[in-house]
């Protein structure tokens, strides 16, 4: 019997501890944001999906198309080509695809890149309704962007 | 998959079979528990896997051993360092690669704030299937923290690929050491707020204590590890048992319990917290300077014929890796010991007999995590 009451007494004790830990959580600051009316920075580090770097020197990208991501990549999902042209030193890059849909984004293709041409995007509000959206043509992103 | 059920001569007590799952929020993911229920109580459970099953022990055999370790941090989505810490090991102890000691400390502290994360998702969720819904606010809260912390360092927030053969793939900065300070400071803080909210609380009590005994005997039969054998009062972590990288620097506790239930694994986990923030305190005490990356990585990393294992103590308890080698690039077998597997297949015995809000209790305490069973 006596036992009864004392675990009624601090049970009915223990709940208003926590009732007490709830009220003061009532008034303290909200920490959530408000997506998508706020948003909050995203680090610089973070690893979107893969992108080609346009160089403010030169205004174009550095890939020489030697194929090292591709042969890198654990998922396979760069295709990288390139061509010989007369008068240019090099091969010439004409197709640079990603198929996102497989990148696991471990960042192997940009450790491996030997003129470091490849960087981390920080796009990260990725929806589609198809799966061709997620195939990326890097060399078109490149030369569109300013 | 049938189940041989026989009605009862006597129609109020007939049996009958309850599918929970695989889309039962409290199977976390695609598990399937097979009830033979009478009544209110559980007299036969038969977890179904398989939904989940993505191959990815057969995928390591077809390509560079190096190329696995995104694979890893997909198995265990909420321990992905520590897979990787465990993989990384694996290789380098293959290839005979000597790791600088920036690395390990840097390692350390990113795996067990891996940890510590975990369990704050366990322990919001555990106390979600328990039907209190206020604690994972509180407990996400505290986990946000450390998801931007190695975010900053990483670049992911959950499937982390940070680790490479012999190093990692971006340096700790002055702003990773003290957000990691403030965060440890700031946990502290919290785990009294927690006491009073969730560990105190009357109906928490009443739930998780003597449900889902376990013995130090059913844990060696089962090959059960981790928290589970841990509350049953057996010491064993693999960071102390066989310490890996440089745990054996560190001065932490092994956390234990001693009835074996629910609530012995409930607390350890939560006692675990703490001692991982005495670890990585300790571990940016003494942080060394130096490289980031062994200083000869071959570029195609030959692994030598022969056989080589590497255990870590993961969340849920240890992992291993077992590789054997032709002495090519490709390893011939990839063999991965997860530990909620071993854990989750105590079930049937352990839920036997039990009320179902019980059988709830006792899985989540398992701290199943569907992918690294099925993998």
């Amino acid at each position: 019997m006596k036992s009864y009451f004392s675990e009624l007494f601090t049970g009915a004790w223990s709940l208003i501890l926590g009732l007490k830990v709830t009220i003061k959580a009532l008034v303290s600051p909200i920490v959530t944001v408000q997506y998508p009316r706020e948003k909050i920075v995203v680090t610089p580090n973070y690893r979107g999906h893969i992108d080609l770097i346009k160089f403010a020197d030169t205004g174009a990208h550095k890939c020489i198309s030697c194929g090292s991501c591709m042969r890198e990549c654990p998922s396979d999902c760069i295709v990288v080509e390139g061509e010989k042209r007369e008068g240019v030193k090099g091969k010439v890059l004409t197709i640079f695809t990603l198929d996102f849909t497989k990148c696991s984004l471990c960042g192997a293709c940009v450790e491996v890149c030997p003129t470091k041409a490849l960087d981390y995007s920080d796009e990260y509000e990725l929806a589609g309704s198809t799966r061709e959206q997620f195939h990326f043509d890097l060399l078109k992103r490149v030369e569109e962007r300013e | 998959m049938s189940m041989d059920v026989k009605a009862l001569e006597d129609d109020r007590h007939h049996r009958y079979v309850l599918n929970m799952g695989p889309q039962h929020p409290s199977t976390h993911g695609v598990l399937r528990v097979l009830l033979e229920l009478e009544g209110e109580y559980a007299m036969n459970l038969l977890p179904v896997l398989g939904y989940g099953h993505r191959c990815h022990e057969k995928i390591a055999e077809f390509k560079p051993a190096k190329s696995f370790m995104p694979n890893t941090a997909r198995m265990d989505y909420l321990g992905a360092l520590i897979y990787n810490h465990g993989f990384a090991q694996l290789l380098e102890k293959a290839a005979g690669i000597e790791v600088p000691e920036r690395v390990e400390y840097i390692r350390v502290i990113t795996s067990e704030l891996n940890r510590i994360q975990s369990h704050l998702l366990w322990y919001g969720a555990y106390l979600l299937d328990l039907g209190a819904f206020t604690p994972i606010m509180y407990s996400f809260d505290d986990r946000e923290h450390i998801l931007d912390i190695l975010e900053d360092v990483t670049g992911s927030r959950l499937t982390y690929c940070y680790f490479r053969v012999g190093g990692v793939s971006k340096d700790i900065d002055e702003k990773f050491v003290t957000g990691t300070r403030a965060f440890i400071k700031r946990l502290r803080s919290r785990f009294p707020m927690y006491e009073d909210l969730v560990n105190g609380n009357i109906i928490l009590q009443k739930r998780l204590i003597d449900v889902g005994e376990l013995t130090p005997h059913t844990c060696a039969r089962y090959g059960i590890t981790g928290p589970l054998l841990r509350g049953t009062g057996v010491a064993y972590d693999m960071r102390r048992a066989e310490p890996y990288s440089i745990y054996s620097k560190f001065d932490f506790e092994i956390p234990t319990g001693t009835k074996g239930d629910c609530m012995a694994s409930f607390m350890v986990r939560f006692h675990e917290m703490e001692q991982s923030l005495r670890i990585i305190e300790q571990a940016l005490d003494g942080l060394p300077e130096g490289s980031i990356m062994a200083a000869k990585v071959p570029k195609k990393l030959k692994i030598p014929a022969g056989d080589y294992n590497s255990s870590v103590e993961a969340p849920r308890g240890e992992l291993s890796y077992y590789l054997v080698s032709d002495g090519s690039d490709v390893p011939y077998r990839l063999k991965v010991r997860t530990p909620s597997y071993s854990n989750l297949s105590v079930i049937p015995e352990m839920c036997q007999g039990m009320l179902l809000s019980d059988v709830v209790s006792a899985m989540g305490a398992l701290d199943l995590v569907i992918p690294e069973i099925d993998r």
